[in-house]
């Protein structure tokens, strides 16, 4: 330790120098912070999909609406836990900038289905009362608050492209009882969730189908098995039915970004590496340059080992301060929420991510450090010390 | 000398011996050429994106569609209403009468070539006369469907992304075969990402009795009031009327601002990343020469002059790496194909990234910009050494 203050004070040798490595150090850092949190938005749903969760939906493709009475009949299946239907409803209030993901479903089975979906039992007891009653997320309640100051209480009026209007009402109202919060880290807290008896009464098309069913089997270990009992069931009606793992739907769902998310995170990733690079080899000049004090230093009869530790101490030190500072400022920015909630739902760096960048600043400091570090402990003290000449 | 000989000298001076501090000049142009490549990059995939949804409209072909609907998706029009719009003025005519088709559009999964992941192609079903009204579609392998059989053709762009789409194939959609008859080019526009085929068998196929659009070819662009005005006045529609190209306007501003917003804000914390790196090199290189520049001043040359030396080189630093990441983004990025979904329309739109002379310049225009920044202080510092003093370091 009594050599920290040796380290220090070559890092303070040229503050211009450090600062400015330092802030580079950083902003890469803060960039990998924020790219983590874009990617695992793009992944949204596959991280906290439930293992013993399946997704029921038409065989042709989402939009194709499935029978409401499938509901009975999938829970008849043997192995089949809970069911939950869905649709999509595409809510626009106001204006279409605020689109909210809106979902009429059954309060009881959807609460079951979902418990990363927490409400209070008051909460809960008031949806139950309330036939026009609707629970929003925290993250989309929080920011219609701010700007169309929604409150507890309110009644809010709803259009829907698809659904056009409801019998006898030219809006859709909904009565906001209460807000929802993810009791898990990286589930959606922007969704807007409403009653499935108030939609079936008010819709003038299409009444008596759903969208997609969420099922929940007895065994996850089965869970493969029941996805083709449930589609087996249905095979050769007119509405045949594709069943999948929660996670496989959430994967598929993503990748239908593609590409452009493997792209911008490919070249994103690059130049991650370009700033580290730039960075390292600034840090690796800064010991070059010190060659002479180097050799003072052996001749003074400091061994090569401490040497070469000394040198990493100091790239790493750098490496470590920088990288530390960018990962923890991007996660105090994340916790203020999604920059553009539509796209990017849910906003959070996951843990593992956090984790590998603090590995990545560790390998950084090491890597700028070995080449310098390995030629101070190699240099010859005479070599050195006639550089001072 | 006067003061503008000793600019040139100085300068010229400066640059010539950049080659002796390759290695940190190296440096930064590399850390800017890595933000313009992402810049860019990243730009050019709206631009594509874009390009592709501006090349499918038209300002004389007009779109109806459901009063509040805002795709196809979400529309739906009864056979009634389309023969009213089919009726309504300034609508061109062909040999078969007014040139309208009146469409269905749904969404069909088929994997992905590249993932062999599912993803939403749309599936458009089309009256005969469709060719006519779009007027840019043409058939550049196999054939048009023949009516009446389930038959398809399949765009250019989704006939290289999506498995299965191949001449002759035939695919699985529910409980009917449909066979892969022709394949289209459609001007660029995102009606290549789609497959065809004739409405009046995909209507029963979906279980449908009702179309989602009619596009109408109109006599003129200027007969597009007209029209519009007819159908939004007539009691027995409720209707929305769009040209093609107010229509596709619409369709992707959510994802180019989305893509363009996330490009910029990149691009700028990466510039940061890299203006630092610009200044340590700048800075360095006037450390390393503090003797030669405290000689130079010795001589009589100027604070301005050599301002603007370091300034030079900075620039000229930065511009190599501007070109050397726009041309590696051009190289790399410029057509290449790529597929995602839009998700006003919940469809896959496939495009080509397009590298656009605009963005070559704002990339020049950036790496300008850091080169200035980047050189600005250290010249500073540069003309501001005590010479006395200076002139000693070793």
């Amino acid at each position: 330790m009594k050599f920290l203050a040796l380290v220090f004070s070559n890092l303070k040798r040229k503050k211009l120098r450090t600062t400015l490595t330092l802030l580079s150090i950083f902003v890469a850092f803060l960039l990998f912070g924020f790219l983590s949190a874009i990617k695992a938005a793009f992944l949204a749903g596959v991280d906290i999909a439930g293992a013993d969760r399946l997704i029921v939906r038409h065989k042709i493709s989402l939009i194709q609406p499935l029978p409401q009475s499938y509901e009975a009949k999938i829970e008849a299946i043997p192995g089949v836990d809970a069911v939950a239907a869905l649709t999509w409803f595409g809510g626009i209030y106001k204006d279409p900038k605020n689109f909210i993901a809106t979902f009429p479903t059954d309060p009881d089975k959807y609460l079951n289905m979902y418990p990363e979906v927490v409400v209070t039992p008051e909460v809960a007891a008031k949806w139950k009362q309330t036939r026009n009653g609707a629970v929003v997320g925290k993250a989309t309640f929080d920011r219609m608050a701010k700007l169309e100051s929604w409150k507890i209480g309110d009644r809010i009026p709803f259009t829907s492209p698809i659904w056009g209007q409801p019998a006898g009402q030219s809006q859709w109202e909904f009565e906001i009882v209460g807000v929802y919060t993810a009791g898990k880290k990286g589930a959606d807290e922007t969704s807007f969730l409403f009653r499935y008896d108030y939609f079936e009464e008010a819709r003038q098309e299409r009444k008596g189908t759903v969208g997609w069913f969420g099922v929940r089997v007895k065994d996850a270990a089965q869970a493969a098995e029941i996805a083709s009992r449930i589609d087996a069931q249905f095979a050769n009606s007119p509405h045949e039915t594709k069943a999948e793992a929660e996670g496989a739907f959430a994967a598929g769902f993503a990748s239908q970004v593609g590409d452009i998310g493997a792209i911008v995170m490919g070249v994103v990733s690059a130049v991650f590496f370009t700033i580290l690079l730039v960075a390292g080899n600034t840090m690796g000049q800064s010991v070059r340059e010190r060659t002479e004090e180097i050799g003072v230093l052996k001749a003074m009869g400091y061994p090569n080992g401490l040497v070469l530790v000394l040198v990493l101490l100091e790239s790493c030190l750098l490496a470590m301060l920088g990288g530390f500072a960018g990962l923890g400022i991007a996660w105090l920015v994340t916790l203020g929420g999604s920059p553009a909630p539509q796209m990017l739902p849910v906003f959070v760096i996951p843990h593992r991510d956090l984790l590998l960048g603090f590995g990545f600043a560790i390998v950084l400091g090491l890597l700028a450090g070995t080449i310098p570090a390995i030629s101070a402990m190699r240099l010859q003290i005479a070599v050195a010390l006639r550089k001072l000449g | 000398m006067n003061w503008l000989s000793q600019i040139f000298a100085v300068v010229f001076y400066n640059l010539r011996t950049i080659p002796e501090r390759k290695g940190s000049a190296l440096t930064a142009a590399v850390g800017i050429a890595g933000v313009v490549l992402v810049l860019v990059g990243v730009l050019a995939i709206a631009a594509g994106f874009q390009k592709t949804l501006a090349s499918s409209g038209a300002k004389d072909i007009a779109i109806v569609l459901r009063a509040g609907a805002d795709t196809e998706m979400n529309s739906g029009l009864s056979r009634e209403d389309t023969r009213l719009i089919s009726d309504a003025p300034g609508i061109a005519r062909g040999t078969a009468g007014p040139l309208t088709s009146a469409e269905l559009f749904v969404i069909i999964n088929l994997p992905k070539r590249s993932t062999g992941t599912d993803a939403n192609v749309p599936l458009r079903g089309v009256s005969a006369s469709s060719f006519d009204v779009r007027g840019n579609i043409q058939i550049v392998e196999g054939r048009k469907f023949e009516t009446g059989k389930n038959e398809i053709i399949v765009g250019t762009g989704a006939a290289r992304a999506f498995a299965g789409l191949d001449l002759g194939r035939e695919i699985e959609i529910g409980t009917n075969k449909w066979k892969v008859v022709g394949i289209f080019s459609g001007g660029g526009g995102s009606a290549e990402s789609e497959i065809w085929s004739d409405a009046d068998v995909l209507m029963p196929a979906y279980n449908r009795d009702g179309f989602q659009s009619v596009y109408a070819r109109l006599n003129s662009a200027a007969s597009f009031t007209q029209f519009k005005d007819a159908l939004t006045t007539n009691p027995q529609l409720k209707v929305k009327v769009l040209t093609l190209d107010e229509f596709f306007a619409e369709q992707g501003t959510m994802m180019t601002e989305f893509i363009t917003g996330i490009g910029v804000f990149i691009a700028g914390m990466m510039a940061l990343g890299a203006l630092f790196a610009a200044l340590n090199t700048m800075y360095g290189a006037v450390a390393a020469r503090t003797r030669e520049i405290a000689t130079l001043r010795a001589l009589g040359f100027g604070a301005g002059p050599i301002i603007t030396s370091v300034l030079a080189e900075s620039i000229a630093v930065a511009l190599v790496g501007g070109v050397l990441g726009a041309a590696v983004a051009w190289l790399a990025f410029d057509g290449y194909q790529a597929s995602t979904i839009n998700w006003q329309t919940f469809s896959q739109v496939t495009f080509a990234f397009a590298v656009t002379p605009a963005l070559l310049i704002t990339a020049i225009v950036w790496a300008t910009i850091l080169g200035v920044l980047g050189g600005l202080f250290p010249a500073i510092r540069a003309a501001r050494l005590p010479i006395a003093a200076a002139l000693r370091e070793t």
